[in-house]
């Protein structure tokens, strides 16, 4: 066989697995597009249910994912960056930072469901926040947590040592090297990951089946220590819980809750792109 | 000739390996000190242990004393932080900041304390002004630093350094990665920079340590062989092994 006909052979298999592996996720958006399509309606987004989720829209579901990510952002990003340079730019190879990589790498493996388990034993029950937007947002921030860590990991490892070394020599601090050179040089790769992250616990719905989502409030909530709904408890509650309610409201609801997680991942793209084009102009 | 720094009975070890073998070194004030010698020989292993940025490298040791102004560096009570202050240093490749060519510039005199507008535009000019590299950026001070070539990155590091207001600059073979002409430039601007500053300066090229230097120390397998000034080092050298070296006749 000659090199050409083996490196078109080649090529050409790479392209039917990229295409392969492109089918579901096209199928998927155009089924839900299909039957869920008819329900997206002004009034749908904007309004809250009634007739207990049989009529009227999903407005408190999307405002309780939107307060969940917030959340989720406020415990996971702080925390899991602090840690990442405490691991990188601070301590020490040893036994104990070891054992804390070890931790990390196996609490993303942990199910989301046994997140759900414990932000209910600890959040819920042990500190008496009770079902809560403020237990939801704990969870999925401990959930995320692990991702975070990694992601800033990397980014902090990837800037030179050569910006370290410069910044030191001109009379620095550890302290100032990190926070005015090296921080903000890792911190496009950081928030990348942390969003996409991000966007992987606000389509959850185990950890906030136990911590926080209700099926049915038409309400806002009022405090962070109130109950609210979710779009991905929702769309579970819809599919499984509630009959006769009508199969394009959950899809609608699918679509909805695919639009705010493509939109996070869509600031990831727009902060590094912006970021990138800052450092390089 | 006064003695801006001194080595005196200094060993250097990296874990349990020594890399500096009992260098005696005087660094004469407002003068061009060369650092020559083989790759691997401890060149810039001696010239970090002159601002303590060996101290960042994890599990390293320091015997003896460099004293500064009759000062031991290394005495409990100076901070490491406050000396790299008076003792500059610019890298073998050229590092400056993925931020803009005035951030850059005053990073330095901003960590030290210094916010008002006025004066940090005054340092940065001066300082690039006295870098030789004012009038290839003044227009556009505010685009990113990476966007010069290599041999104004480096004379912007050099001007980084001046900005800090040092009284020493180190600079490992600080030409080893630019062309000709910005090497020219640079060396240009090391002998001027010796009347205010006092340099010690790392380099593997000969010709380069002729042209610059007053005075010139040669470096082999972590022990200093020879030092004295430059022209008697590249026209008289006393030891057999330092001849060898600068007339190309060395394994
Ligand atoms: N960070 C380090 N850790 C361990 N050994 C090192 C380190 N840096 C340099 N060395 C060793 O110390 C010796 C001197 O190196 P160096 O000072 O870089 O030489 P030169 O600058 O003259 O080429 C070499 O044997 C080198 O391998
Ligand atoms: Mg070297």
């Amino acid at each position: 066989m000659s090199r050409k006909l083996k490196e078109k052979i080649g090529f050409g298999s790479l392209a039917v697995c990229t295409f392969l592996a492109i089918i579901p996720v096209l199928l998927i958006i155009a089924y839900l597009i299909y039957v869920g399509g008819p329900a997206i309606t002004w009034e749908f987004i904007t309004q809250p249910p009634h007739g207990f989720l049989k009529e009227g829209g999903i407005f408190p579901a999307i405002i309780g994912t939107l307060g969940l990510t917030t959340g989720t952002i406020i415990v996971a990003l702080p925390l899991g960056i602090g840690t990442a340079i405490y691991l990188v730019e601070y301590s020490k190879q040893n036994f104990f930072t070891t054992l804390i990589r070890i931790a990390i790498i196996n609490l993303a493996g942990v199910p989301s469901v046994v997140y759900g388990l414990f932000g209910l034993g600890l959040f819920v029950l042990m500190l008496n926040f009770g079902r809560s937007l403020v237990a939801g947002a704990l969870t999925l921030g401990f959930l995320t947590l692990p991702v975070i860590i990694s992601a800033a990991e990397e980014a902090l490892i990837a800037v030179p040592d050569d910006y370290r070394n410069a910044s030191l020599a001109l009379g620095a601090t550890h302290w100032q090297t990190i926070s005015r050179i090296v921080l903000p040089t890792a911190m496009p790769s950081i928030l990348t990951g942390a969003i996409l992250g991000i966007g992987r616990a606000a389509g959850e719905t185990a950890p906030i089946m136990f911590t926080c989502a209700a099926i049915y409030i038409p309400s806002l909530p009022n405090s962070i220590f109130d109950q609210v709904m979710a779009l991905p408890y929702h769309l579970y509650a819809v599919a499984t819980q509630v009959p006769n309610v009508p199969e394009s409201k959950a899809f609608g609801a699918a679509i909805v809750l695919i639009a705010i997680v493509c939109g996070l991942n869509l600031i990831a793209i727009i902060i590094r792109t912006k970021m990138r084009l800052k450092n390089t102009r | 000739m006064i003695n801006k720094m001194e080595a005196k009975h200094l060993d250097f070890y990296y874990k349990d390996t020594q890399a500096l073998f009992n260098i005696n070194l005087p660094v004469e004030k407002n003068a061009v000190t060369a650092l020559i010698g083989p790759s691997g020989c401890g060149k810039s292993t001696f010239l970090r242990t002159l601002n303590r940025m060996n101290d960042v490298i994890e599990k390293t040791k320091v015997v003896g004393e460099v004293l500064m102004d009759n000062k031991n560096i290394y005495d409990p009570d100076v901070d490491p932080v406050e000396l790299r202050k008076k003792v500059g240093m610019v890298f073998q490749q050229p590092n400056p900041f993925p931020i803009s060519i005035f951030d850059n510039i005053a990073y330095g005199p901003r960590i030290h304390g210094i916010k008002n507008k006025q004066k940090l535009q005054e340092l940065v000019e001066s300082s690039l002004k006295s870098a030789a590299l004012w009038d290839e950026v003044k227009d556009r001070l505010h685009d990113s630093a990476l966007g010069l070539s290599g041999g104004q990155q480096q004379r912007l590091v050099i001007a980084r350094v001046l900005a800090v207001e040092p009284e020493m600059i180190l600079m490992d073979e600080p030409a080893s990665a630019l062309d000709p002409i910005s090497t020219s430039k640079l060396e240009e601007l090391v002998r001027e920079l010796k009347n205010n500053y006092t340099i010690v300066i790392v380099t593997h090229n000969m010709q380069q340590a002729a042209r610059i230097s007053d005075y010139t120390s040669f470096f082999l397998n972590g022990k200093l062989i020879e030092y004295d000034q430059t022209n008697i080092i590249f026209t008289a050298p006393r030891e057999k092994q330092t001849e060898d070296y600068i007339t190309g006749r060395f394994g």
